[in-house]
C-alpha cells in the first residue's frame, strides 16, 4: 500500500486521461493508423489506471473511498467532489473495460472521419466515468449532460441510414427528461445551499429542510424521469431501438453497456439515497413498469426480424430486471441489480460487437439474410453461442448470478413480482436461442454467406475478453459482490425504518 | 455662504472626472480620427487600415477602463458613477466591439462596403453604450441610449444596395424611435412624480414617501422602451426582420452590445430604484420572451432569423433574473443577470462571426441547407460554431450552461418555481433548433456548391477569443462570478441598508450630500 499517496488523485486521473488523450488527438495529423493505435493506447492506459481501484479498494468499508473534495466555484459552494463505493467502482471499471474493445471493434469498420470518431469516443469515456465518480450534484449533472453530445454525434455522423432521426430523437428524449432533474437539483440547492450529495442526503435524513415534505414527491419524480428515460423504463423506451439500430457498433456497445446504466445507477444512488420514503411509496408502480418492460421487451424482441433491434429490445427486458431488483429494497435484489448491470454490460456489449462484425461482412442485420453460418464461420459461431448462453442466464456464466439474485429479492418483496419476473428468463432463452438457431444452424440459405470470413485477429481481441469476463463473473461472483454488498447494505440500512416496512410486507 | 462665481467654479468638472469617462474619450478620439482619415487614405487599403485603427482604439479603451477602475466614484455633478457594476458593463461592451471589429475586416472587403463610417459608427455606438452603463442620471442614460441606437440604425442599413438591409434599417429606426420616445416619456413622468431624474434621489424619494400612481406609469413606459432595446416579448416583433436584413457582423454586434447596455440600464432602473409593482410585469415578460422566442425559432430556415428568435428567448432567460423582490434575492438576481449577459455576448458574437464569414458575398449562404456538409468541408469552423451552439443550448462546459444554471438557481432560491419550470422546459425545446444546425453541418452531405474560403487572421483571432471566453466562463466561472456579485452589492446597498437591517455589508460609500 505504498502508493497510497496516489489515492486522492486516482479518480481524477482515471476520469480525465481519456479527455487528455482526445485533446492530444486533435493535434495529431490525420494518419488513420496512428490515430487508432494512439486511441487504443490511451484507452488501455485508462483501463490499467482504473484497475488501481478494485485492487486498493477496502471492501468491508461502507461509504465512499478515494475521495477528493476541492472547492471549484467558491461563491456557489460547488465542489469538485469525487468518490466511489462498491456500486460505482465496478461501473467505472466496466466503462474502462469496454472502451478499448470499442476501439478495437472500430478498427476497420470506421474509415471515414477516423479522427473525429476516436475523439468523440474518448470524450464520451471521460463523461461516462465522471457520471459514476461525481459526488457533487452539479458535477454529476455536468458529466451527465456531457455524455449526450458525443453519443448523439456518434450516432448521427457515423450511423446507418436513419441516423439523423435516431440521433435527434435520442438527444431530445434525454435532454427533455434531464432538465427536470436539473430543476430538482436546483430546488435542493436553494434549500440547502449545497450540491454535495452526502450533505444533502444527511440534511434530508435529519429533516433539516423545512419545505421538503411538500416537495419530496416532485423532486423524486424529477430525478426519476431523467433516469427512467435513460434506462429506458417502459413506456419511455422508444428511443432505444432506433438509437441502437442506427448507431455504429462502438456506439451501441457503449450505449447498451454503460449509458443505460447511468439511469439505473442514478436510481440507486439518488432516488434511493435521497428520497427513501418516496421510493418506498412509489415502488409499486415502478415495479409494475419494470415487469411490463421485462415481458414486453422480451416479447417484442422475439418477433424482431432485425438482429440489432432484437438485442436492443433484450436490453429493455434486462434493464427491467435491474429496476425490479432496485425497487424490491432487499439486499439480494439490490446486489442482483448491480450484478445484472455489470453482466449485461459485458454480454450485451459483446452481442453488439458480434452483430457489428456480421454487418461488416454483409451490410445487413436482417436475420432472414443469414442461416447456417456455423459452417463458414465456426469460431464466430462458437463465440456467439458462448455470449448468448451468458446472456440467457446459464449457470456458471455471468447472467445467471444477477438474475437469480434479483428474482429472489423480488420474491421476498412480493411473490407475484418474482413469478412474473421469472417468466422473463424463459422468454430471453426463447428469443436468443431461436435467433441463434435461425442464424447459425441448418444449411447455408444464401450462397453469398458461404464465403464469409471467420473472426479476424482484432475482432477476437475485442470479443474474447468479454467472454472471459463473462465466465469469471459467473464462476467467482464473490469477487464483485464482496465490494458491492457493503455499499448496498449502506444504501438500505441508512434508513432502517424504511427497510423494515418493506421487508415486513 | 458661497458666492455665485464660486458656485459656477464648482460646476466645472474636476480632472478626476475625466478619468472616469476615459474609455468614452478614447473611443471618441479614435472614432473622429477614423472619420478624418477616411477620405485621405487609399480606397483599396482603407478597409484594413481603418479597421486596424478602430481595433487599436477598442484595445486602448479596454486598457483605459483599467485606469477608470482606479478612481471609482461620482463624476460630472453626480450624473456618472464608476463602480464595479459600471466597469463590468463598460468593459463588456468595448470587448464586444473589439471582437466584432476583428471579425468585420474580411466581411467589409467581401461585401465591398466602404469601411470608414462603419468602424467610426461602431466606436461612437460603444461610447453611448458605455455611458449607459455608468450613468445614474436618467437624462444622460437617454442620451447614451440615443447615441447607441442611432449608430445601430445606420449600421443595420449598411448593405445599402440590398433592399432587405434598407428595410431593416428603416424598420429598426421607426420602431426604435418610438421605443426611445416611450422611455423619454417615462423619464418625464418619473421627474413629475419624484422631482428628480437622478436614480439615487428617485430611490430615496420612493422609499421615504408614499408611491404615487404616476410612478407606476413611469416605470411601465420606461420598461416599454428598454424592453424594445433588449428584444423582450411583447416588444420583440422587429427582431427577426431586422436581424435578417442587417449585415451579419452588425447583427452580432447589435444583438449583444446594445442589449448588454440596455440590460445594465434595466438593472439600475429595476433594482437601484427598487421599482414598485414590477414583479408580474417582469414575470410575464420573461415567460413570454422565452416561449415566443423558442417556438418562433423552431420553424426558421434562415440561420440569421433563427438566431434572432434565439436572442429573444435568451432575453427571456435573462429577465427571469429580474423577477426578484427581496434584497437578498435581488443581489443574486443581479449577479446572475450580469453573468448571463457576459456569457451570452461571448457565444452570440462568436456564432455571428461564423455566420458572417460563411454568408459570403451578398450574404448568399444563410439558409440551413447551405450549412449541409460544413462539418466536412471546413471542420474547424464547424467545430467552432458547434461550441457556440452547444453553449446557446446550455450544455455543460460552456458559459451558456453556467449562466442558465445560475439564473435558474437564483429563481428557485426566490421561490419562483413556475417561472423556473417554464424556463427549463423552454431550454429543452430550444435544444431542438440549435441541434438542427449541428445536424445539417455534420450529418448531411452537401447538396449545393457552397464556396469555402480560408479563415482570415482577424476572424481567426475573433473566434479564438470567443471560444476561449465561452469555455472559460463554463469551466472557471469563479472570477467573473465574484466580480458580478461584488457589483450587485454596489448596485444595491443604498436601499438594502434602508429597507432591511439584515444586509450584511453596510453601504460601502454613502452618497455624498446632494
Amino acid at each position: 500500500m505504498n502508493i497510497d499517496h496516489l489515492s486522492p488523485y486516482i479518480l481524477t486521473f482515471v476520469t480525465f486521461v481519456p479527455l487528455a488523450g482526445a485533446l492530444l488527438l486533435v493535434l495529431l495529423p490525420r494518419r488513420d493508423r496512428d490515430i487508432r493505435i494512439f486511441s487504443l493506447v490511451i484507452s488501455l492506459l485508462t483501463f490499467a489506471l482504473s484497475l488501481h481501484l478494485p485492487v486498493h479498494f477496502h471492501r468491508p468499508q461502507q461509504g465512499f473511498q478515494f475521495e477528493i473534495d476541492n472547492v471549484w466555484i467558491t461563491s456557489l459552494n460547488i465542489h469538485y467532489h469525487m468518490g466511489i463505493d462498491g456500486i460505482s467502482m465496478w461501473l467505472v471499471v466496466l466503462t474502462t473495460f469496454l472502451t478499448p474493445l470499442c476501439v478495437l471493434i472500430s478498427w476497420k469498420s470506421v474509415h471515414d472521419r477516423v479522427k473525429e470518431f476516436f475523439i468523440l469516443l474518448l470524450v464520451l469515456e471521460t463523461a461516462l466515468i465522471g457520471v459514476f465518480t461525481s459526488l457533487d450534484l452539479f458535477l454529476f449533472y455536468f458529466f451527465w449532460e456531457a455524455t449526450l453530445i458525443p453519443m448523439a454525434l456518434l450516432i448521427g455522423v457515423f450511423g446507418h441510414e436513419r441516423k439523423v432521426y435516431a440521433a435527434v430523437k435520442f438527444f431530445m428524449y434525454t435532454m427533455i427528461a434531464s432538465v427536470f432533474m436539473l430543476a430538482a437539483i436546483l430546488w435542493l440547492y436553494a434549500q440547502t445551499h449545497s450540491f454535495d450529495f452526502v450533505i444533502i442526503r444527511d440534511q434530508i435524513a435529519h429533516g433539516a429542510i423545512p419545505n421538503f415534505p411538500a416537495a419530496a414527491q416532485w423532486l423524486f419524480l424529477g430525478f426519476f424521469l431523467a433516469f427512467a428515460v435513460k434506462v429506458p423504463l417502459f413506456p419511455f423506451h422508444t428511443w432505444l431501438p432506433d438509437a441502437h439500430v442506427e448507431a455504429p457498433t462502438a456506439g451501441s456497445v457503449l450505449l447498451a453497456g454503460v449509458l443505460l446504466k447511468m439511469g439505473t445507477y442514478g436510481m440507486l444512488r439518488f432516488n434511493l439515497g435521497l428520497f427513501p420514503e418516496q421510493s418506498r411509496q412509489n415502488a409499486w408502480w415502478i415495479m409494475i413498469l419494470a415487469l411490463i418492460g421485462i415481458i414486453y421487451g422480451a416479447l417484442v424482441a422475439m418477433v424482431q426480424p432485425n438482429m440489432k433491434k432484437l438485442i436492443a429490445y433484450s436490453s429493455v427486458s434486462h434493464l427491467g430486471f435491474v429496476v425490479l431488483g432496485i425497487f424490491s429494497f432487499t439486499q439480494s435484489g439490490l446486489n442482483g441489480a448491480m450484478f445484472v448491470m455489470l453482466a449485461h454490460g459485458v454480454s450485451t456489449g459483446a452481442l453488439f460487437m458480434l452483430a457489428g462484425i456480421l454487418h461488416e461482412r454483409r451490410h445487413t442485420y436482417e436475420i432472414s439474410e443469414f442461416g447456417g453460418l456455423a459452417a463458414p464461420m465456426p469460431v464466430y459461431a462458437a463465440s456467439y453461442l458462448f455470449i448468448v448462453l451468458a446472456s440467457v442466464g446459464l449457470p456458471l456464466l455471468n447472467g445467471f448470478v444477477g438474475e437469480f439474485l434479483v428474482l429472489s429479492g423480488a420474491f421476498q418483496a412480493k411473490a407475484i413480482y418474482g413469478i412474473l419476473g421469472a417468466t422473463g428468463v424463459i422468454w430471453s432463452a426463447v428469443y436468443l436461442l431461436w435467433m441463434f438457431q435461425r442464424v447459425f444452424y441448418g444449411k447455408v440459405t444464401h450462397p453469398v454467406n458461404n464465403s464469409l470470413r471467420d473472426l479476424l485477429g482484432f475482432e477476437k481481441a475485442a470479443v474474447w475478453p468479454c467472454a472471459v469476463a463473462a465466465l469469471f463473473m459467473g464462476v467467482a461472483p464473490i469477487l464483485w459482490l464482496s465490494a458491492i454488498d457493503p455499499a448496498v447494505q449502506a444504501a438500505l440500512t441508512s434508513i432502517p425504518q424504511v427497510v423494515s416496512k418493506v421487508v415486513g410486507q | 455662504m458661497t458666492t455665485i462665481p464660486a458656485l459656477i467654479l464648482q460646476t466645472i468638472p474636476q480632472g478626476v472626472d475625466y478619468v472616469r469617462i476615459l474609455p468614452e474619450i478614447v473611443l471618441s478620439v479614435f472614432g473622429i480620427a477614423i472619420m478624418l482619415l477616411d477620405p485621405v487614405v487609399d480606397e483599396e487599403k482603407s478597409q484594413k487600415t481603418l479597421g486596424l485603427i478602430a481595433f487599436v482604439g477598442t484595445v486602448a479603451a479596454l486598457i483605459s477602463t483599467w485606469g477608470m477602475a482606479q478612481s471609482p466614484g461620482l463624476a460630472f455633478s453626480n450624473t456618472i458613477r464608476i463602480d464595479s457594476f459600471s466597469i463590468f458593463f463598460t468593459f463588456l461592451v468595448i470587448a464586444i466591439a473589439a471582437v466584432v471589429i476583428l471579425s468585420s475586416f474580411e466581411y467589409m472587403a467581401v461585401q465591398r462596403i466602404r469601411a470608414g463610417e462603419y468602424y467610426a459608427l461602431i466606436l461612437f455606438g460603444v461610447v453611448g453604450m458605455a455611458l449607459m452603463s455608468s450613468a445614474i442620471e436618467l437624462v444622460l442614460i437617454f442620451i447614451g441610449l440615443e447615441i447607441s441606437s442611432i449608430s445601430t440604425y445606420i449600421l443595420a442599413g449598411f448593405r445599402r444596395n440590398e433592399a432587405a438591409s434598407s428595410e431593416a434599417s428603416l424598420k429598426y429606426f421607426l420602431l426604435g424611435s418610438f421605443a426611445t420616445a416611450f422611455f423619454l416619456y417615462g423619464v418625464a413622468l418619473m421627474f413629475g412624480a419624484t422631482g428628480s431624474t437622478n436614480i439615487d434621489i428617485i430611490a430615496q424619494r420612493l422609499q421615504s414617501g408614499p408611491v404615487e400612481m404616476l410612478v407606476f406609469a413611469a416605470m411601465a413606459l420606461m420598461f416599454v422602451g428598454l424592453g424594445f432595446k433588449v428584444a423582450a416579448a411583447p416588444f420583440h416583433v422587429w427582431t427577426p426582420d431586422v436581424y435578417e436584413g442587417a449585415p451579419a457582423p452588425v447583427v452580432g454586434f447589435m444583438s449583444t452590445a446594445p442589449k448588454a447596455a440596455a440590460f445594465a440600464v434595466l438593472l439600475r432602473v429595476v433594482f437601484a430604484i427598487n421599482a414598485p409593482g414590477r414583479f408580474w410585469f417582469l414575470w410575464v415578460a420573461a415567460a413570454l420572451s422565452m416561449t415566443l422566442g423558442n417556438v418562433g425559432a423552431l420553424v426558421q430556415n434562415n440561420v440569421k432569423r433563427l438566431l434572432a428568435y434565439s436572442s429573444i428567448a435568451h432575453a427571456g432567460y435573462l429577465l427571469v433574473a429580474f423577477a426578484m423582490t427581496t434584497p437578498q434575492d435581488s443581489a443574486t438576481g443581479i449577479s446572475a443577470a450580469m453573468f448571463y449577459t457576459a456569457a451570452y455576448a461571448a457565444m452570440n458574437v462568436g456564432a455571428f462571426a461564423v455566420v458572417s464569414h460563411f454568408a459570403n458575398a451578398g450574404e448568399r449562404y444563410v439558409s440551413l441547407e447551405d450549412y449541409e456538409g460544413l462539418g466536412r468541408s471546413s471542420p474547424l469552423l464547424a467545430a467552432t460554431l458547434t461550441i457556440f451552439l452547444l453553449s446557446l443550448i446550455g450544455i455543460p462546459m460552456t458559459g451558456g450552461f453556467f449562466a442558465k444554471f445560475y439564473v435558474f438557481s437564483a429563481a428557485l432560491r426566490a421561490n419562483l418555481i413556475w417561472l423556473t419550470l417554464i424556463g427549463v422546459a423552454n431550454s429543452a425545446v430550444g435544444a431542438y433548433y440549435y441541434l438542427r444546425i449541428i445536424v445539417v453541418m455534420y450529418m448531411r452531405e452537401a447538396r449545393t456548391e457552397v464556396p469555402v474560403t480560408r479563415v482570415p487572421m482577424g476572424l481567426g483571432v475573433a473566434l479564438a477569443i470567443s471560444v476561449i471566453a465561452t469555455i472559460y466562463l463554463g469551466i472557471l466561472p469563479n472570477r467573473v462570478l465574484q466580480i458580478a456579485q461584488h457589483s450587485a452589492q454596489d448596485l444595491l446597498p443604498q436601499q438594502a441598508a434602508g429597507a432591511s437591517n439584515t444586509a450584511q455589508n453596510p453601504p460601502a460609500a454613502a452618497l455624498p450630500g446632494q
